[in-house]
């Protein structure tokens, strides 16, 4: 299966390279949210749980641009089929997709979260706050990834995917940002605590696991006629 | 007709869509190594049925065995002896026609010099680096002959495979998908005389419905051109 994800997701990639689509449309999103958020709050600078909610938020709807636009390719081109007569484990396309989505996610938030930090954060984090912000997004980005990847790929076979990836997961997302948005709180506050709250963590890293198993039973369902 | 085991058998086979029949009650056998032509007015179910044989749609109803294996329930064990060409080329247009055949060369298992050979074989070895949306039509559809038998299918699944090449690229591909490469072949056609030519079994679909399955040697072209009548 490895060589399979290997194949999916070095394609994806390239794919990404050559034609940008996903990731700059995510993160001008991103960038334009936060500037909008920067004007409507009317204030210069946020802090704890409102900062947190704010970056969540925009990375939450940035995230939905990347997933919308998972499988097209893939339908409009057939590259869907050409996959599903290969010999190998349909679980390979979830595995690099997922990976594909999460990595798409970790280069917006390469702009995002300075942005956010430039544009609206009071407090500036020092480097361990910094490191647990990191954790907390890779453990989130999971969670979007692998409910991302599951909506799109049943969303792909509709007219209406555009309406159907919001509808689908956002709330399925919900958990995911309450948890993200809890976990981050501390790190926005003048003088808070560098260390995230543990509960946060394992009630992501447990959303995680469990919707990776849920996707791991069902994709081959999805993508199957 | 060449005599040897059955490749294809099916026996009933039904496929809709919503309540729209695609398919009804196609029966017939073809043995290995011959050569199934399939003929029918457009919406009459001929990529349809191809669909089923290549594991991508599931059958409603009647069995449907492709190389001793049921359908859908043993997909898994033909799907790689299976090479599909169908309307769509299943090509990325944002890769090179190189990077495509190395993609699937690597789902398939396959080396790459044979895709390397294939490029060559069909006179692309010029453009094999260059975008696929650069490529005409003719181009991708050598192209996307490489992608079926790539990885040396035993049955292959034709959907009017010389659509948009001219005699010359026909000539390219035919060692690849015509009766000389040696495989069970099920080929849709809308050209009475020339699928004849090449076909040991011909099926004539009319809505869905089985209209003929005979041998090809029982059949002349009026009694095929009568089904787009």
């Amino acid at each position: 299966m490895r060589r399979t994800v290997a194949a999916v997701l070095r394609k994806e990639l390239r794919l990404e390279l050559r034609a940008p689509q996903a990731v700059p449309a995510m993160a001008l999103f991103s960038v334009t949210t936060l500037v909008v958020f920067h004007f409507a709050l009317q204030r210069g600078q946020v802090d704890g749980d409102l900062a947190a909610g704010v970056l969540w938020v925009t990375l939450l709807f940035a995230a939905m641009l990347g997933t919308s636009r998972l499988f097209v390719a893939d339908h409009e081109e057939g590259g869907l089929d050409g996959f599903l007569l290969a010999p190998v484990d349909r679980t390979a396309l979830l595995v690099a997709k997922a990976l594909a989505l999460l990595g798409f996610l970790a280069a917006v938030e390469v702009v995002a979260v300075p942005a956010f930090a430039l544009l609206l954060l009071g407090p500036t984090p020092d480097p361990g706050a910094v490191a647990a912000l990191v954790l907390v997004l890779l453990l989130a980005d999971a969670g979007v990834a692998i409910i991302g990847t599951l909506v799109s790929a049943l969303a792909v076979q509709t007219r209406a995917r555009d309406l159907i990836v919001p509808l689908l997961a956002l709330p399925l997302l919900i958990p995911v940002v309450i948890a993200a948005a809890r976990a981050t709180t501390p790190l926005f506050l003048a003088g808070g605590s560098e260390a995230v709250p543990a509960r946060w963590l394992a009630i992501l890293g447990l959303y995680d696991l469990v919707f990776g198993l849920l996707a791991y039973a069902v994709f081959d369902y999805l993508v199957e006629d | 007709m060449v005599a040897a085991a059955p490749a294809i058998e099916l026996a009933g086979l039904t496929r809709r869509y919503g309540e729209r029949v695609a398919l009804q009650d196609v029966t017939l056998t073809l043995p290995a190594g011959a050569t199934l032509v399939v003929f029918g007015p457009n919406g009459a179910g001929k990529s349809t049925l191809l669909r089923v044989l290549a594991t991508l749609l599931r059958p409603h109803a009647g069995t449907a065995r492709v190389l001793g294996h049921a359908l859908p329930e043993e997909g898994w064990a033909v799907r790689g002896r299976i090479g599909l060409l169908g309307h769509a080329p299943l090509l990325y247009r944002d890769l090179s026609g190189r990077e495509n055949l190395a993609f699937h060369a690597r789902l398939h298992g396959v080396g790459l010099e044979r895709a390397t050979a294939l490029i060559e074989q069909v006179g692309l070895s010029a453009r094999a680096d260059d975008k696929v949306h650069t490529y005409s039509r003719g181009m991708v559809q050598r192209l996307a002959v490489c992608r079926a038998v790539l990885h040396d299918p035993e049955v292959l699944l034709l959907d009017e495979p010389r659509a948009n090449l001219d005699p010359a690229a026909a000539g390219l591909v035919e060692p690849l998908i015509g009766a000389a490469s040696g495989r069970t072949r099920i080929v849709t056609s809308h050209d009475p005389a020339g699928g004849l030519a090449e076909a040991d079994l011909a099926l004539g679909l009319r809505a869905g419905r089985a209209d003929l399955v005979a041998a090809a040697g029982e059949l002349d072209a009026a009694r095929i051109g009568a089904l787009y009548r």
